[in-house]
């Protein structure tokens, strides 16, 4: 199927474009990108992006699909359709489902699940260790060869630290990155907020900021023994920040990411103990968000994720410290990265890297011409409206988990087309 | 996100009491007002009045606490209420029905008053939002202490105790001393304090039972942090002893009770410290030679056991105010 994009405003942050063009597609895969038609293409679909903006289709970093295990909180299905509802053609998935990704047959029968026509592509990020327990080295090869990307523990630290170095030196031995999260769980224990002044004031217990710089001292110390590839995912710290900072300007192999929630909302957001803003990370102070929206701009941090994680009602509708902490996000990451953008002055080349090239970046995937919009390259497109404004609601929502601190608020980025390579995964209703 | 205060409609009226944060100076004076005449009616041979008759009280208590929840009924039976009292020792994570499922029962029998207790800071929120939600805000909440959160009667018992014996909060220097970390009534306590106007707050303990950001815990608040308590209690006019949980006494918190008493015990000499016409409070029930010496809680500036009868006036003017009709 030969289809071109048409009429577009098309942005692609890998070379800097930005300009009135066209997209020309021809069996999965971007054949040209300009005025004029490559020779010989005779397109056989057409796709009107008057008004729109034409960009690659965005990479998440984090998204839970629930499955297997949890799927009365979200399945593959509502979970792609929400998915291509949000642009995203491509999403990386932790390993934190039940059971764990640590074996080569769940990872399999996940990937296979997800090869339908219209789905985005997933990658699981495969368990560090069996069951997350933090105790023995999964079948990492295996594990590769059915399609984890990198080696990882979700939400789950590796206590024994000797673990984590044997952990991390296997990994670094076939080159696989690791992605950990930066919490101690010693000092997290028990914590369901920012340890800070709204904490104290609302009796809620705290999670000390040196919970995240403890662990990543020690992550960063021992990716410097092992030489192996890190990725920290979800930081929530200014003091975070400054030391993935450091290491990166010492030339450590790091990256970084946060999630669009810790961009945009602090602690003062609990409000009056609102669940929706029960997550993990925590929501830290307005100065640690500040801060972490500058990294974001300047590139310290490598990129924004969703980390889309549907939650029941019945699990959200608690008490705060009883409440499962997530919010739901596939939806929402373009918006709110145009909202972050709007904030910050960007241009959008800027700030579409950070869900496109960039991720693409961090998955070794750009070789291959994922996350941008080069001849040759994959065709996962999204064609977005920039200005149209709309109300989030649950009923908006795709997503089975309804749940998120961003309900009722008004944004811009309603996504009209989403294509995975070069299928039609959506066309909004008119 | 919701940000507006539950406890106030859309008219600014108080329709539940969750806590003192938000209440103003002339609200928190009005039930004390209230409260006053209740405080005679002890003395009297009936101690009855008819301004709930007819309504049904619920003292809904996830986390048993008797003393409290005897103190509520009394103060429902004095008012005429009918008083239902339900002991639910099950947390909602432990596969029993739902907070807001038990709450929905109960609507269901025609309640027009929750008391609260709940082990999770903000429970009592969850309820009054839930109520609001579902168009059912002719039910109150009141909050009888909610996790570390807030226990808004016990503060407002305390502010009736310090108006009684020290008339004006402006001129007042006030020590709180002991868990002020895990302490809901250290966190009401405080915070009307402050709408009260008192001039100098000093919240005293080891670092590991005051928050981090203790001293910011209320916007503009003359909080000061003192971890020595000689200089805590230096010409306090009102010093409020904390409860000592017993599982908090020896472990990563505390090395052991003793060490805790020798350091913030209030003994007759460290009190000596206070004005000479200091008073003592205590929220009870007291661990003797742990948080407080006997020779100060039985002593002539004790003033616990008025705090308890005040403590039944306070929560009938509550009461009166929130379901009586606006008399």
């Amino acid at each position: 199927m030969k289809i071109e994009i048409k009429n577009g405003r098309v942005i692609d942050p890998a070379s800097g474009l930005d300009r009135a063009a066209s997209v020309f597609i021809a069996n999965g895969v971007i054949v040209g990108v300009g005025e004029t038609a490559p020779d010989g293409f005779t397109a056989e679909g057409v796709i009107d992006a008057s008004g729109s903006i034409v960009c690659p289709g965005l990479i998440d970093l984090s998204a839970r699909l629930r499955e297997p295990g949890f799927e009365y909180k979200a399945t593959l299905e509502s979970e792609m359709a929400a998915a291509a509802a949000g642009g995203v053609t491509r999403l990386v998935c932790p390993p934190d489902t039940d059971p764990p990704l640590d074996e080569p047959g769940l990872v399999e029968m996940l990937k296979h699940r997800a090869r339908q026509p219209g789905f985005a592509h997933v990658h699981p990020v495969g368990a560090l260790t069996v069951g997350l327990a933090g105790q023995r080295l999964t079948e990492m090869a295996e594990l590769a060869e059915a399609g984890c990307i990198a080696f990882g523990q979700a939400d789950v630290s590796v206590v024994d630290t000797k673990v984590l170095l044997r952990a991390m030196q296997y990994a670094a031995t076939f080159g696989f990155p690791v992605w950990l999260q930066a919490q101690d769980a010693h000092l997290a224990r028990g914590g369901v907020a920012h340890d800070g002044a709204i904490a104290a004031r609302l009796g809620l217990a705290g999670i000390p900021v040196v919970a995240e710089t403890v662990a990543l001292a020690t992550y960063l110390q021992l990716a410097g023994e092992t030489g192996g590839r890190l990725h920290i995912r979800r930081l929530s710290s200014a003091a975070g920040l400054e030391l993935v900072r450091a290491a990166k300007a010492a030339g450590l192999p790091v990256t970084c990411d946060i999630t669009t929630q810790h961009v945009h909302l602090c602690d003062r957001d609990i409000g009056f103990f609102d669940a929706h803003a029960r997550l993990d990370p925590p929501l830290r102070s307005a100065r640690d968000r500040a801060a972490l929206a500058a990294g974001l701009a300047d590139g310290s941090i490598d990129v924004l994720c969703s980390d889309h994680t549907p939650v029941d009602d019945d699990a959200k509708q608690l008490p705060f410290d009883e409440a499962e902490p997530g919010a739901t996000g596939l939806e929402l990451l373009l918006p709110l990265t145009l909202a972050w953008a709007a904030a910050a002055e960007l241009p959008l080349t800027t700030a579409l890297a950070r869900i496109t090239s960039d991720p693409a970046r961090i998955l070794g995937l750009d070789k291959a011409g994922c996350g941008r919009l080069a001849v040759g390259s994959p065709a996962d497109l999204c064609v977005f409206d920039p200005a149209t404004r709309f109300t989030v609601s649950r009923e908006r929502l795709k997503s089975q988990g309804k749940n998120t601190p961003f309900l009722g608020r008004e944004l811009s980025g309603e996504v009209r087309y989403t294509l995975i390579d070069g299928h039609l995964a959506y066309t909004a209703a008119l | 996100m919701n940000l507006t205060n539950p406890q106030f409609n859309d008219h600014g009226e108080l329709i539940h009491l969750l806590s003192l944060e938000g209440l103003s100076r002339e609200t928190i004076h009005d039930i004390l007002d209230r409260a006053v005449p209740f405080t005679a009616l002890a003395e009297c041979a009936v101690k009855k009045l008819p301004l709930l008759r007819g309504k049904s009280v619920f003292n809904l208590f996830f986390e048993n606490s008797t003393r409290t929840r005897t103190t509520f009924e009394i103060a429902a039976k004095r008012l005429s209420a009918d008083v239902i009292n339900l002991n639910i020792n099950t947390s909602s994570a432990a596969k029993g029905e739902t907070l807001l499922d038990t709450v929905d029962n109960l609507a269901a029998m025609q309640a027009d008053m929750f008391v609260v207790r709940h082990a999770s800071s903000g429970a009592p929120y969850l309820i009054a939002q839930h109520l609001a939600a579902t168009g059912r805000n002719h039910i109150h909440v009141v909050n009888a202490g909610d996790g570390s959160h807030s226990h808004p009667t016990q503060g407002l018992l305390d502010m009736y105790t310090i108006r009684h014996y020290k008339r004006d909060f402006t001129k007042l220097t006030v020590a709180l001393v002991g868990d002020i970390l895990h302490s809901r009534v250290a966190r009401s306590q405080l915070h009307a304090l402050v709408t009260l106007g008192v001039p100098e707050i000093r919240l005293v303990g080891p670092k590991t039972l005051l928050p981090a950001a203790a001293a910011r815990m209320i916007e503009k608040g003359p909080l000061r942090v003192c971890h020595d308590i000689n200089e805590g209690l230096k010409g306090a006019d009102v010093v409020m002893t904390l409860r000592l949980q017993n599982e908090r006494m020896q472990g990563a918190l505390l090395p052991s009770p003793q060490e805790y008493f020798k350091s913030y015990g209030l003994t007759p000499e460290k009190l000596q410290l206070a004005k000479p016409d200091a008073i003592v409070m205590h929220p009870g029930p007291m661990n003797r030679g742990i948080e407080i010496d006997s020779a100060v809680a039985d002593g002539k500036q004790a003033v616990i056991l008025p705090q308890v009868t005040f403590g039944i006036a306070v929560r009938m003017a509550v009461m009166s105010m929130l379901a009586g009709g606006g008399q």
